[in-house]
């Protein structure tokens, strides 16, 4: 659920990002691919994952699409949707999807950024399909976190 | 905005470390990272000028542990206090959860502590927030600095909406881990209640 005061990731709603993500990583022939919100959230991810610092790649992946937001409101463009960087041994190829979601495949000589684009658009559709499902349940989702009482919260912070 | 994720199970919440540069915010989370257990935080990343002066901001996940089964993840961030990175502190305030202002006790950095908590209520209105909707502490620190001003002087001129305030050294650790206490405690209490 997005856009309200927080943003609460169902079980079923995490298995299906993560389904496209293992999906995209497939067909597109990648080292690995983020789905991420605009804040870093790693709505899932999938591929050669171990040993990556998972979480700062994220936050500065979504660091640079804010900056990279900003840069085109000053050009008076709506966004510079795609992103692409190339290493010697890694490329990033990334994809704000919608406005709120971005999509990032790591990849190697193994593809190409031609198949990658290719295979990142048609994962962009599914997840926009799947953020409308998500809007449209959203009313049924609980506000809040009820069942959290003052004492968890004062245990969280005993020494 | 807090993320809850039903399948890993976890909160993460974002706390924004602001205030006037050389103000001490990385100083906090440097302080954060080296006294935290290894397996509750990640990595410290600092994207900083030639000078090591924060160019867009500073960053470290910090797990504090469980709630009702599920992982409390904080991820800190600094912003850059120099005046001229207006901008970029406006994207890192983006969907903020909590703010500690980190002011600068020394009386000739006054002028500078009103700049930036100027900027802050500004930064936070074009969100549609505000200090009193966005959990906030206020951290006094330089507190060992000669030429400070009192904590009275601090709080009249800079908290006059009465949020916390805490007294600190953030390079030797006073005052910091009171304060991202105080300020988690308070986005916990808020995300209970789903405000």
């Amino acid at each position: 659920m997005l856009g309200i005061n927080h943003f609460i990731l169902s079980e079923s709603d995490a298995k299906a990002f993560e389904a496209i993500a293992h999906q995209l990583v497939a067909e597109a022939l990648g080292k690995a691919a983020f789905i991420l919100d605009q804040d870093g959230q790693i709505l899932a991810a999938s591929g050669e994952l171990q040993g990556l610092d998972t979480t700062s790649l994220a936050t500065l992946a979504a660091g640079n699409a804010a900056a990279t937001g900003a840069m085109a409101s000053i050009l008076r463009e709506r966004a510079f949707t795609t992103q692409y960087h190339e290493g010697q041994s890694s490329n990033i190829h990334m994809q704000l999807v919608g406005e709120r979601v971005l999509l990032l495949v790591v990849f190697d000589h193994r593809s190409s950024l031609g198949l990658v684009r290719l295979r990142a658009r048609r994962a962009e559709q599914k997840i926009l399909d799947l953020l409308e499902s998500m809007d449209l349940q959203s009313s049924d989702l609980p506000k809040g976190m009820p069942e959290i009482t003052d004492e968890d919260i004062d245990r969280l912070f005993n020494d | 905005m807090p993320y809850i994720n039903q399948h890993t199970r976890e909160i993460r919440c974002k706390i924004v470390y602001y205030g006037p540069g050389l103000g001490g915010k990385t100083t906090n989370l440097e302080y954060i990272h080296r006294r935290s257990a290894e397996e509750a935080r990640g990595n410290l990343v600092s994207l900083t000028t030639a000078q090591d002066r924060t160019l867009y901001f500073d960053f470290m996940p910090l797990s504090l542990g469980k709630i009702r089964g599920y992982d409390a993840k904080f991820q800190l961030y600094t912003v850059p206090g120099q005046v001229v990175y207006e901008q970029s502190r406006k994207l890192i305030l983006g969907n903020v959860d909590g703010v500690v202002f980190v002011a600068d006790s020394q009386t000739a950095r006054m002028d500078a502590n009103l700049e930036s908590l100027d900027s802050l209520r500004v930064n936070l209105a074009e969100q549609g927030k505000s200090l009193h909707t966005v959990p906030c502490v206020m951290q006094w620190n330089k507190r060992d600095l000669p030429r400070i001003a009192t904590v009275e002087e601090l709080s009249g001129l800079l908290n006059p909406h009465d949020l916390p305030e805490f007294e600190a050294v953030a390079s030797e650790g006073t005052g910091v881990f009171d304060s991202l206490k105080a300020v988690a405690k308070r986005v916990l209490t808020k995300l209970k209640r789903g405000e």
